[in-house]
């Protein structure tokens, strides 16, 4: 074993940052390209159908411990108010109600750069005003109702486009509005008068609500010092740390487990108030606490994408795109950090003169949180609509148009050249995928007369390099089956399926031989499940732990069969040699219970090298231009991802890709009552989600081709990029139907309308 | 069409006990009126199967079959099951063998958090009961009460469409 410090750079949902990790020895050369492998790149079902199937997956909700307490939360009814008084007495009254916590009485617990749970003054309708612990939760409910607050009012703003006005109430010292990115790339001023031609447009997109099926919550338990929660979350080590930073007790007083987990889009990254409010009833009541958000709370105070107000000016020089100016305010709502929408614009078409700015914008709602591809599908839906609006007004097709700036193998942001792009063989399997030669500029009749049809597509860039560190270890036992541990969680991706199939492909057993144990702090360090990077952070990982336990395995087995351990390999569980094949457990039983225990970290990303993926989508939609319903027949998504690891799990992230970008471009807006600040859809009626009759015919596609410069296994990560070109696929292809351009998702029915009476 | 369920003498104020059949058991419940069979599949049986999304009526992840019948059991009371059978996703497999729509929902990959999926396999099996070979829009009549925030909806079809087939070649 030799352990060396590395430092690298790598990419976090759109931002770069600096790594240090420890790697342990030497790593593997990338599988080839074209390397013949027996289970890595084969369709694989899910190792965890059945305990899905069945009922028996124990979700964090379905955690019911002896004598647990259960929590209710008091919220605040208005968007900004000073909490003068708490009074809890009435509730403490009631049967069954065992304590209560509140700004008066909580024991400081630091929280995300604050000093507190309970704010002294609450900053949306929905901020923790008080929470109560109870035998069970429709008392805890009840007893909410009987916490009486006295609050002063102060003045606030919801609204996006109100909140950048400069009479608008101020929410921060430094003002609402604060830039939070730039980049300037060639002479943008003498560009723009350079230019032929030049289109400006403004873009709105909407608050998503993330709606994970299963809500956010966690169950905590006491045992002496000890402290064991389980949470629903994408980071189990984050979890720990926020809990470490509230609660200030060692690491090796908590453990954090997170088992099965119902849906994770972004906002389940770290601690939240109800795992750090659990924490503490169970400490102070002696008994397990479960805390979870309903439905409305969900929708409130568990995070949000950002809704946007964009403006871009894009200029031609003859058939090429010269010049773009792209600026975005994105909605913060009282978060302390904003995804940055003009990232594409940057980074994504080879344009010579680009400048970006992008802004955080507070208002009186809750914080955003990561949603999957944070600012990129809001950038996108504006940057590549900007461009077909371009290419309409030059009288050119948007895909050749594209075309043109899509080819350049360097990175036009970071300068770098691409470790593999293959955005043009995008563009080609889409187009014929999709019959792109149907498409005509004036768009076309529809099946029936007041039906009309278009075609429109987008380009996607993300990151999906993924990052060190991350750490794993393969228990190989004397029965030859094995157990692979990592702190990394299976958010629903089919991480235990992909990593079981690296085992079993560098170790040589069958994908069945392979028990996979994620989510627990107690094992090797993972990075958060987000931002695209599980399979590429934690596969080499693990393809190296697997590579240590084959080595060892065969030392022993050279011993044990006295034959050099160079003229042994391992298939499909048995040690062979000289065409003698013995099983391992036959070989390894020979030793009493000896576990080989394999070690794998990942090495850091190659230097000077720009690591993307890329890919595109298309979309055939009719609209009906009585109603203003948008049918989206067709889409047809092309990933450009590095090596497919499992073509059946990632053909499903896929189409949940595009199904969740559906809801973005044409169903899902929360609606805030600007006069109260409340938000009046927060729940799974009033919110549309796409259901099953929402779903169009999809064509998945992915170029597959390794990615052998990124790392040992070749594969990129496939998490978010199939969400980001959606939304403007579709935005492109009802305007070429319809002849006018709806440039604020959701593409409502009313917006369909308003924009075919405004032409008419 | 389910049986008239048999009122109980007394309902409430206080808990009241409840007899019902659950997965082929007969099994005896306290609880109080408004209690409603989500909570209490979950909480007294340890059924933990059914999932609590919306609590409202609007997601179907919580959907059983009462007396063959998809319901969601958010929206339906534990008295009201008073002489019932309650069929949940725990008691599908049998004698170690799961149901086709189960092992469809393996194959086809229909699922990927798998938090709506006990719903969205009680809503096919339901399906299957009444209509053993449905079409694919009678599968999209089935599940359009059952949201999938992952995506998963056409593998859930075409599990769906696979699990019949295979049910009739059994």
């Amino acid at each position: 074993m030799s352990l060396k410090v590395v430092r690298t750079k790598a990419e976090f949902e759109g931002e770069m940052t600096e790594e240090t990790a420890l790697v342990d020895g030497t790593d593997l050369a990338a599988w080839k390209a074209d390397a013949t492998l027996g289970i890595v790149g084969k369709r694989h079902v899910r190792v965890d159908g059945i305990a899905r199937v069945t009922g028996r997956a124990l979700y964090t909700q379905d955690l019911y411990l002896p004598g647990m307490l259960h929590v209710r939360v008091l919220r605040s009814p208005y968007p900004r108010a000073r909490v003068r008084r708490v009074d809890a007495s009435r509730a403490l009254a009631l049967p069954g109600v065992r304590g209560v916590l509140h700004r008066f009485n909580a024991p400081k617990s630091a929280f995300r750069g604050e000093e507190t749970i309970f704010r002294d003054e609450v900053r949306f309708v929905g901020d923790e005003v008080a929470a109560i612990a109870a035998d069970t939760e429709e008392t805890a409910a009840e007893a909410v109702r009987r916490i009486d607050v006295d609050y002063e009012l102060l003045p606030f703003v919801s609204d996006l486009e109100e909140a950048m006005r400069d009479d608008a109430a101020r929410l921060d010292d430094k003002g609402n509005v604060t830039e939070s990115g730039k980049n300037d790339r060639g002479d943008i001023k003498r560009a723009f008068a350079d230019a032929g031609v030049t289109v400006e447009a403004t873009y709105r997109t909407s608050t998503q609500l993330h709606n994970s099926l299963e809500t956010h919550g966690a169950v905590a338990r006491w045992d002496g010092d000890e402290l064991t929660v389980w949470e629903s979350t994408q980071h189990v080590f984050g979890v720990r740390a926020g809990i470490q930073a509230a609660l200030k007790i060692p690491y090796r007083d908590i453990r954090v487990l997170c088992d099965y987990m119902g849906g994770g889009f972004g906002s389940k990254g770290g601690a939240g108030k109800y795992t750090i409010v659990a924490a503490i009833f169970a400490r102070q009541l002696g008994k397990p606490v479960r805390c979870f958000l309903t439905r409305d709370e969900e929708n409130l105070a568990a995070g949000n994408r950002s809704a946007t107000y964009q403006t871009v000016k894009i200029a031609a020089k003859g058939k090429r795109i010269h010049a773009i100016e792209h600026l975005s305010w994105s909605n913060s709502g009282q978060g302390r950090w904003v995804a940055d929408p003009t990232g594409p614009t940057n980074g994504l078409y080879d344009i010579p003169h680009v400048r970006t700015r992008s802004y955080k914008v507070v208002t009186s709602l809750g914080a955003l949180s990561s949603f999957r591809a944070p600012g990129y599908v809001e950038g996108t839906f504006a940057l590549d609509q900007a461009i077909d609006e371009l290419a309409d007004r030059i009288g050119e097709d948007p895909l050749a148009l594209r075309r043109r700036h899509a080819a350049r193998q360097s990175d036009p942001f970071l300068g770098n050249r691409y470790s593999l792009k293959r955005l043009l063989a995008c563009y080609d399997i889409g187009a014929k995928e999709i019959g792109w030669q149907h498409r005509r500029a004036e768009g076309a009749r529809g099946s029936a007369p007041h039906r009309r049809r278009g075609f429109g597509m987008a380009s996607q860039l993300w990151g999906g390099s993924g990052l060190p560190p991350a750490y794993a270890t393969v228990h190989l036992n004397p029965d030859g089956t094995a157990v692979l541990r990592c702190g990394t969680q299976d958010i629903g991706t089919g991480t235990r399926t992909v990593l079981a199939q690296l085992v079993a492909e560098e170790l040589g057993l069958e994908v069945g031989d392979i028990r996979v144990e994620l989510g627990d702090t107690n094992s090797q360090y993972a990075p958060i499940s987000a931002g695209s990077l599980t399979v590429s952070s934690v596969g080499p990982a693990v393809r190296l732990a697997a590579k240590d336990a084959r080595t060892q395995l065969l030392q022993a087995a050279g011993g044990l069969l006295e034959v050099p351990a160079a003229e042994l390999r391992v298939e499909r569980g048995a040690i062979v040699s000289k065409g003698r094949r013995t099983p391992i457990g036959e070989v390894l039983g020979q030793i009493e219970n000896y576990t080989v225990i394999g070690k794998g970290s990942r090495f850091p990303n190659p230097e000077g090298l720009s690591l993307k993926t890329f890919g595109a989508h298309f979309a055939q939609v009719e609209v009906d231009v009585r109603t203003g319903e948008v049918f989206v027949e067709h889409v047809v998504a092309v990933h450009d991802i590095g090596r497919v690891i499992n073509p059946l799990t990632a053909a499903s992230q896929v189409e949940g890709g595009v199904i969740q970008g559906l809801g973005f471009v044409l169903s899902e807006e929360r609606v805030v009552d600007r006069p109260t600040g409340r938000v009046l859809n927060g729940n799974l009626e009033g919110y549309k989600v796409p259901t099953i009759r929402d779903v169009p015919k999809i064509t998945v596609r992915f170029i597959d081709d390794p990615d052998t410069k990124a790392n040992n296994i070749g594969a990129k990560g496939l998490g978010e990029p199939p969400i980001i070109p959606l939304p403007a696929a579709v935005a492109n292809a009802v305007a070429n139907a319809i002849g006018v351009r709806i440039r604020t998702a959701p593409i409502t029915r009313q917006r369909v309308l308003d924009a075919l009476s405004l032409r008419a | 069409m389910g049986r008239v369920p048999k009122a109980p003498q007394f309902i409430g104020p206080g808990a009241v006990d409840v007899a019902l059949e659950v997965n082929g058991d007969a099994v005896r419940v306290h609880v109080p009126p408004h209690r409603t069979l989500l909570d209490t599949l979950r909480e007294s049986l340890g059924l933990t199967g059914a999932k609590r999304v919306c609590d409202e009526g609007t997601c179907g992840a919580c959907t059983v079959l009462l007396d063959g019948e998809p319901v969601y059991s958010c929206m339906t009371l534990a008295v009201a099951c008073a002489g019932r059978s309650v069929e949940t996703v725990e008691g599908l497999a049998k004698d170690g063998e799961l149901h086709p729509v189960q092992a469809a929902f393996i194959e086809h990959d229909a699922f990927q958090c798998g938090f709506c999926t006990p719903g969205q396999i009680m809503s096919c099996v339901g399906l299957l009961k009444r209509s053993p070979a449905p079409t694919a829009e009678d599968v999209l009549r089935a599940v359009s009460g059952n949201l999938c925030r992952c995506g998963a909806y056409p593998n859930i079809v075409a599990a769906a469409l696979g699990a019949a087939k295979k049910q009739v070649r059994r």
